[in-house]
């Protein structure tokens, strides 16, 4: 067996996060609550589809000369995406959006920075891109916690349940699948883990700019980074891969 | 300051003469109330039209059949966004909030371009959008850059400017199925089927028929008439539809080499008009998209400005 | 509540030029007008520098004085270099 096996699970598990928040935020397009804020929500889902490329583009490359991005994004079965719970959790009102992409763009700040000085040279090209579209995001996400924590009695009560019905779903950011932990020692790629310190912090003084809590439950749902994910990526998958699934092999 | 002074500093030149000599109006000259409420009407009509348009294209971004093509279908969509913003923020130069403008969209008063009442039901549809329905769009705004509304030329200019790949990924899309398998060959066909009389259709109605026409044409508002526009577009699209492959459904059309343009059969504008009244195959649904995101934007709308309120009460020094 | 307030953008397109009015749109505070023109306005690379201003803080002229604002710089022609006749002689000056 090759030893790209590991490297090819852990790229995509990177490029399976990019795609499937990306898809979720594409979900907005036209129905954002004020047409500065869809072209903004669009601008976050382009950035991650555009990283979703580059990794697919890579996998792909270790993969087989006949494997291809699209091939990668859209043929594969449920079981074999290797995505964070968390990006595929729906959008629901605005504040779980929010609330969804402050959680992973509070961790992907520290991420991609630790990313940068991995031994893979593609990986550490990839995440010194990302690092600065995530400074953004992260930002544009941190502000608008605060401004739904601190507007009004409806907001704040809309963000805070927010964040507590998406608070199971961020155990699994730290935790190490075996693909990270192997390129981890292979290639000095970052251990999860050792973002929590600095995702802490984050949240502490946004959710204290915020007025918001931050939950205290430590039951956390995870499977994701493995291949085991929750109903709604059935559903995710069936329209993504409609295309594809319906017209195999063809050129678009 | 007082009427008199305002007499002797009224502009030596006539709003009429102005127009005439072709310089532009900007949003503090004088102008007749009746220019302002067309110059409104046109362009939050625009307005409306490319944040509706939005919707038909937007049902495809979760479904776009690659990764190149849903990261261009979003940047599109993304502009549309961005031009219905300029659109109305060049109307609210004339003195009327955009959300009194989306209380008027959102009611049904308020008019937009009919071809968005039409599904897009297939990818295909995609490519039929960009290619036909950008391509009359685009036929309709590139005279409206010279038109007499400075801050709806800057507008123009600036759409234009972004809108010239939007056509182009269009007849791109069209161009990959027209040279792909018999089914992406069938689809392209389908959605040609579909999209030639709406898109004939967004001249808007012929010229003898056309209320507005007439003085806009004056006011230099509009440049050019709706059936001139229209046989432009005939005369470009027939070509690009026979590089296709593709088969124009109108057996009356014909190159008419007199005439040094193409004949056309005549458009149902039976359909037109109910599709305008409301009768069209999604009248409802859009109308009813828009009405949510706005209704369910409300609150978070309304947290952004509390806040921003706190933030400034906090940084005023407490009043000695 | 009350609507966004309307913010007039001003965008730098590369160091070494003056910021350019290139539209205007909504923000509810002046950090967010900022992130809104960048979205909004520089997609395309346009810009490297952005300002913003609360359309309802900005000061004009009046339409209706620009006889007496500005025709009376029409007739000052000896301001423009090309009123002065020199001798070819005199090259570059």
């Amino acid at each position: 067996m090759s030893i790209g096996i590991e490297r090819v699970e852990y790229v995509l598990h990177l490029a399976d996060n990019a795609l499937i928040l990306g898809q979720r935020l594409g979900e907005w397009c036209g129905h954002g609550p004020v047409l500065e804020q869809d072209i903004a929500m669009t601008n976050i889902a382009l950035d991650y589809i555009g990283r979703a490329r580059m990794l697919y583009q890579y996998a792909a490359g270790i993969c087989s000369p006949e494997s291809t991005e699209d091939q990668l994004a859209f043929m594969r079965n449920e079981w074999e995406y290797r995505n964070l719970l968390l990006v595929e959790r729906p959008n629901g009102d605005f504040a779980h959006t929010v609330a969804r992409q402050f959680f992973l763009e509070a961790f992907q700040m520290d991420y991609f920075k630790a990313l940068q000085h991995s031994g893979d040279a593609t990986l550490s090209a990839i995440a010194e891109k990302s690092i600065k579209e995530t400074a953004y995001h992260f930002k544009w996400a941190s502000e608008w916690v605060i401004r739904l924590g601190d507007g009004t009695e409806i907001s704040h009560h809309r963000m805070q349940e927010a964040v507590d019905a998406l608070w199971p779903f961020t155990g699994e950011l730290f935790c190490e699948a075996p693909c990270e932990s192997w390129m981890r020692k292979s290639f000095d790629c970052p251990d999860p883990a050792a973002m929590r310190s600095g995702w802490s912090a984050r949240l502490q003084s946004v959710f204290a700019a915020a007025g918001l809590e931050i939950p205290t439950g430590n039951w956390m749902q995870e499977g994701g980074k493995t291949g085991r994910h929750t109903e709604h990526m059935g559903y995710i998958l069936a329209e993504m891969q409609y295309m594809q699934r319906a017209y195999p092999g063809m050129e678009w | 300051m007082d009427t008199e002074n305002m007499q002797k500093a009224m502009p030596t030149l006539s709003f009429e003469e102005r127009i005439e000599k072709d310089e532009k109006i900007e949003a503090r000259d004088w102008m007749p109330e009746e220019y302002r409420r067309t110059l409104i009407r046109q362009i939050s009509q625009h307005a409306h039209s490319e944040i509706v348009g939005m919707l038909p294209e937007g049902n495809w971004v979760t479904r776009a059949p690659s990764l190149k093509r849903k990261a261009i279908l979003l940047a599109k969509i993304q502009d549309e966004a961005g031009h219905g913003l300029y659109l109305y923020a060049a109307c609210e130069t004339l003195g009327v909030s955009r959300d009194d403008l989306l209380r008027e969209l959102h009611s049904g008063k308020a008019k937009y371009s009919s071809i968005f009442n039409y599904p897009a039901l297939t990818w295909a549809d995609m490519g039929a959008i960009g290619w036909l329905v950008d391509g009359a769009a685009i036929m309709n705004q590139i005279p409206l850059c010279r038109t007499s509304y400075g801050p709806y030329v800057r507008a123009m200019v600036r759409i234009c400017k972004e809108e010239s790949f939007h056509q182009r990924q269009g007849y791109e899309i069209m161009l990959t199925l027209s040279r792909g398998t018999e089914v992406q060959r069938n689809m392209a066909q389908d959605a040609l089927n579909r999209w030639w009389w709406p898109s004939l259709m967004m001249f808007g109605p012929g010229d003898s028929d056309s209320v507005h026409s007439l003085q806009n044409l004056r006011w230099k508002i509009k440049r050019f008439s709706n059936d001139e526009l229209r046989q432009r577009f005939v005369d470009m699209t027939v070509p690009q539809a026979d590089l296709l492959g593709l088969k124009i459904p109108d057996p009356r059309l014909c190159w008419n080499p007199e005439r040094n343009h193409y004949d056309f059969g005549p458009i149902d504008w039976d359909e037109f008009w109910n599709v305008v009244k409301g009768n069209g195959p999604c009248n409802r649904e859009r109308l009813s998209d828009r009405v949510a995101a706005y209704e369910n934007g409300a609150w978070v709308r309304d947290a952004a400005i509390a806040h921003a309120q706190k933030q400034r009460s906090k940084q005023v020094p407490a009043a000695s | 509540m009350k609507d966004w307030p309307l913010y007039e953008v001003f965008i730098r397109s590369r160091s070494g030029l003056n910021h350019k009015h290139v539209g205007s749109l909504h923000a509810a505070d002046p950090q967010m007008a900022i992130e809104h023109a960048r979205d909004v306005y520089t997609r395309r690379m346009e810009g490297v520098s952005i300002w913003v201003v609360e359309s309802s803080r900005l000061h004009a002229s009046d339409p209706m004085e620009n006889d007496a604002f500005f025709e009376p710089s029409q007739d000052k022609i000896y301001r423009h270099p090309t009123f002065y006749d020199l001798p070819d002689e005199v090259k570059h000056m």
